[in-house]
C-alpha cells in the first residue's frame, strides 16, 4: 500500500509544474518541447487509467475472433497473428466480428492518445445522435 | 542556375562575398573557427543579422536571418545539410537539396509561386549543401491558416489557386527536371510496406489498409510528371490575399500527379476542419476546378485513392519517429510523443475503409 499522491496524481503535478511555472519563463524551441512533455504526460496518466479494463476487453475479443485455446497467448502474439491473418488475406473487412473489433480497439487508443482529436469526436457526437 | 552562383542579377548579391561572411555567422553552431572574412572591406559592405535557426532534424537544416547592406535589409532563408551529410536519393528518399534548388526555378518558369532562389552553396563556402532563398512574409502554420479572421478571404480561393499551382507543376516537362525517382503507387506502396516491417510494430488497421492499397492500385502512369510530394497545409505560404508560395520541394519526384490532389486532403492536415477536405481550408470541387482550369485533368477515383495511401505514410511516418526515438537514434521528446499520433490515422483510415461503428459501440468509450 503506497501513499497518496497515487501515480495519475503525481503525473498531474509535474505536468502542472511544467505549464504553470516553467514554460512562462523559456521560449522558442525549449517552450514547444516543454509543453510537449506536459501532453506526453497527460497520456500516461489516462492509459494508467484506462488501459487495464481497453486491454482485458481487447485480449477477449482477440481470443474469440482468432479462436485462440492458448490461454498463455499475450495480446502483442495475438495481435501478430492477426495482422499476419490479415496481411494473407484470410481475414478482411467481411470477417464477422473483425470491423467491430477494430473500431474498438481504435477508439480506446484515441481515448488515450488524442481524446480531442476530430474525427474521434465527429464519430462519437454522430453515435450518440443516432442513438437519441 | 548554371555553375551554381547567385542567380540574381543583383549587384549586391552577384558577389559571393556575402556567403563568407554567413559562413562565420554560422560557424559558431558548427564548431568551426569563424575565419572566412580575410577581407576588412568585406565584412564591412555586409551584415549578418537576425540569425535564427528555424527547423530541421539530424541532417537538415532551416536558418532564417537578413542580409545587411548599407540601408538595404534582404530577408533571407537558407536550406541546408551540414558538413558531410550529403542527401540521399532512392525511393522515399529525398530529392536533394541541389534538386529542390533546380526545381524551385522550373517552378517559378512554370508560374506556381516559390521563393527566388539568390544562392546554391557550393564545396568552397564551407556551409554544406544547400542553397539561400528569399523569406516571404506570410502564414505558415496550417492551424492559424485555417482560423484566423484575417485570413478569411484567402480562404474562399485557396483551394483553387492549390489546384492551379498543382496543374502547373504537373505540367513542366518531365525531361526538363534533374534525376528523381520515380514512384507510381505500386512502388510507394512497396516502399512503405518495408519500412512499416521495419519498424516491427503490428497494427490491424495499418494491414487492412495495406490489403485495400495493393488490390485497388492503380496502373503506373504512362507518362509519368513531377510530384511535389508534399504539397500540403503546412508547407504554403499564405497571406490575406491567398496562396504566396509552395515549400518543401525536397520529397518531389516523378509518379502519378493525382497523388499531389490526394495528399493535401489527408485529415491530418485539416487542423480540426474536416467539413474542408483541402487542408482544412476548402473543397474538392474547388481544388479539382483550378487544377482543371490551369490544365490538369481530375481522376477523383485516384485522388481518393492516394488520400488513403497518404493517410497510411504519415501513419508509418509517426511511428517511425518513435521507432527513431526508441532505437536511440534521435533521443527527443517531440519524436517520441508524435508515436501516439499514429493512431489518428488509424481512426481516418477506419472512417475512409470500414463501415461506421454501431452505436452501442460508441457509446462505451470513455473519452476524457
Amino acid at each position: 500500500m503506497y501513499d497518496r499522491p497515487d501515480p495519475v496524481e503525481q503525473l498531474a503535478a509535474v505536468a502542472e509544474f511544467l505549464r504553470d511555472q516553467v514554460m512562462p519563463r523559456v521560449d522558442g524551441q525549449l517552450a514547444f518541447h516543454v509543453r510537449v512533455a506536459a501532453n506526453m504526460l497527460d497520456t500516461v496518466s489516462r492509459q494508467t487509467r484506462l488501459a487495464p479494463e481497453a486491454e482485458a476487453a481487447e485480449l477477449a475479443r482477440l481470443r474469440n475472433l482468432l479462436g485462440s485455446g492458448d490461454n498463455k497467448a499475450t495480446l502483442d502474439d495475438l495481435n501478430r497473428e492477426l495482422c499476419e491473418r490479415i496481411a494473407l488475406g484470410r481475414f478482411d473487412i467481411d470477417t464477422p466480428g473483425l470491423c467491430d473489433h477494430l473500431w474498438r480497439v481504435t477508439l480506446d487508443k484515441l481515448a488515450v492518445d488524442q481524446p480531442r482529436y476530430d474525427t474521434l469526436l465527429r464519430l462519437l457526437a454522430a453515435a450518440k445522435t443516432k442513438e437519441a | 542556375m548554371a555553375g551554381g552562383s547567385p542567380i540574381r542579377n543583383d549587384d549586391a548579391l552577384m558577389s559571393s562575398a556575402w556567403l563568407d561572411v554567413l559562413h562565420d555567422a554560422i560557424a559558431p553552431n558548427d564548431g568551426k573557427p569563424a575565419a572566412r572574412v580575410a577581407d576588412r572591406r568585406t565584412a564591412r559592405a555586409f551584415a549578418i543579422t537576425g540569425l535564427c535557426r528555424l527547423s530541421g532534424g539530424a541532417s537538415q537544416e532551416t536558418w532564417r536571418f537578413d542580409l545587411v547592406e548599407g540601408d538595404r535589409v534582404t530577408p533571407l532563408i537558407l536550406r541546408r545539410a551540414p558538413g558531410n551529410a550529403p542527401s540521399v536519393v532512392g525511393s522515399g528518399g529525398s530529392a536533394g537539396l541541389a534538386a529542390e534548388a533546380a526545381l524551385f526555378g522550373l517552378a517559378a518558369a512554370a508560374g506556381v509561386p516559390v521563393p527566388a532562389v539568390r544562392a546554391v552553396l557550393r564545396p568552397e563556402h564551407g556551409l554544406g549543401e544547400g542553397f539561400v532563398m528569399d523569406r516571404i512574409d506570410g502564414e505558415t502554420l496550417g492551424r492559424k491558416i485555417v482560423r484566423e479572421t484575417q485570413f478569411a478571404a484567402a480562404r474562399e480561393q485557396l483551394a483553387y489557386q492549390c489546384g492551379q499551382a498543382m496543374a502547373r507543376i504537373h505540367r513542366i516537362p518531365a525531361s526538363s527536371v534533374p534525376p528523381l525517382r520515380v514512384a507510381p503507387a505500386a512502388a510507394e506502396l512497396a516502399h512503405y510496406r518495408g519500412v512499416h516491417r521495419s519498424h516491427e510494430t503490428s497494427k490491424p488497421v495499418f494491414e487492412l489498409a495495406f490489403q485495400w492499397l495493393l488490390a485497388n492500385a492503380p496502373p503506373a502512369p504512362a507518362h509519368p510528371v513531377l510530384v511535389h510530394g508534399d504539397y500540403r497545409n503546412g508547407n504554403l505560404i499564405v497571406d490575406a490575399a491567398g496562396l504566396r508560395a509552395v515549400l518543401d520541394w525536397e520529397l518531389a519526384h516523378l509518379g502519378d500527379g493525382m497523388e499531389d490532389l490526394g495528399w493535401i486532403c489527408v485529415n491530418s492536415w485539416r487542423f480540426g476542419r474536416p467539413d474542408l477536405p483541402v487542408g482544412g481550408f476548402g473543397t474538392r470541387e474547388q481544388l479539382f476546378a483550378g487544377y482543371e482550369a490551369a490544365g490538369g485533368v481530375v481522376d477523383a477515383a485516384r485522388v481518393h485513392y492516394w488520400q488513403v495511401l497518404g493517410t497510411l505514410k504519415w501513419g508509418i511516418i509517426c511511428e517511425g519517429m518513435a521507432h527513431s526515438y526508441l532505437s536511440g537514434a534521435e533521443r527527443n521528446v517531440e519524436k517520441a510523443a508524435i508515436g501516439r499520433r499514429a493512431s489518428e490515422t488509424e481512426i481516418d483510415l477506419l472512417e475512409l475503409l470500414v463501415p461506421p461503428p454501431g452505436t452501442s459501440l460508441a457509446r462505451k468509450t470513455g473519452t476524457s
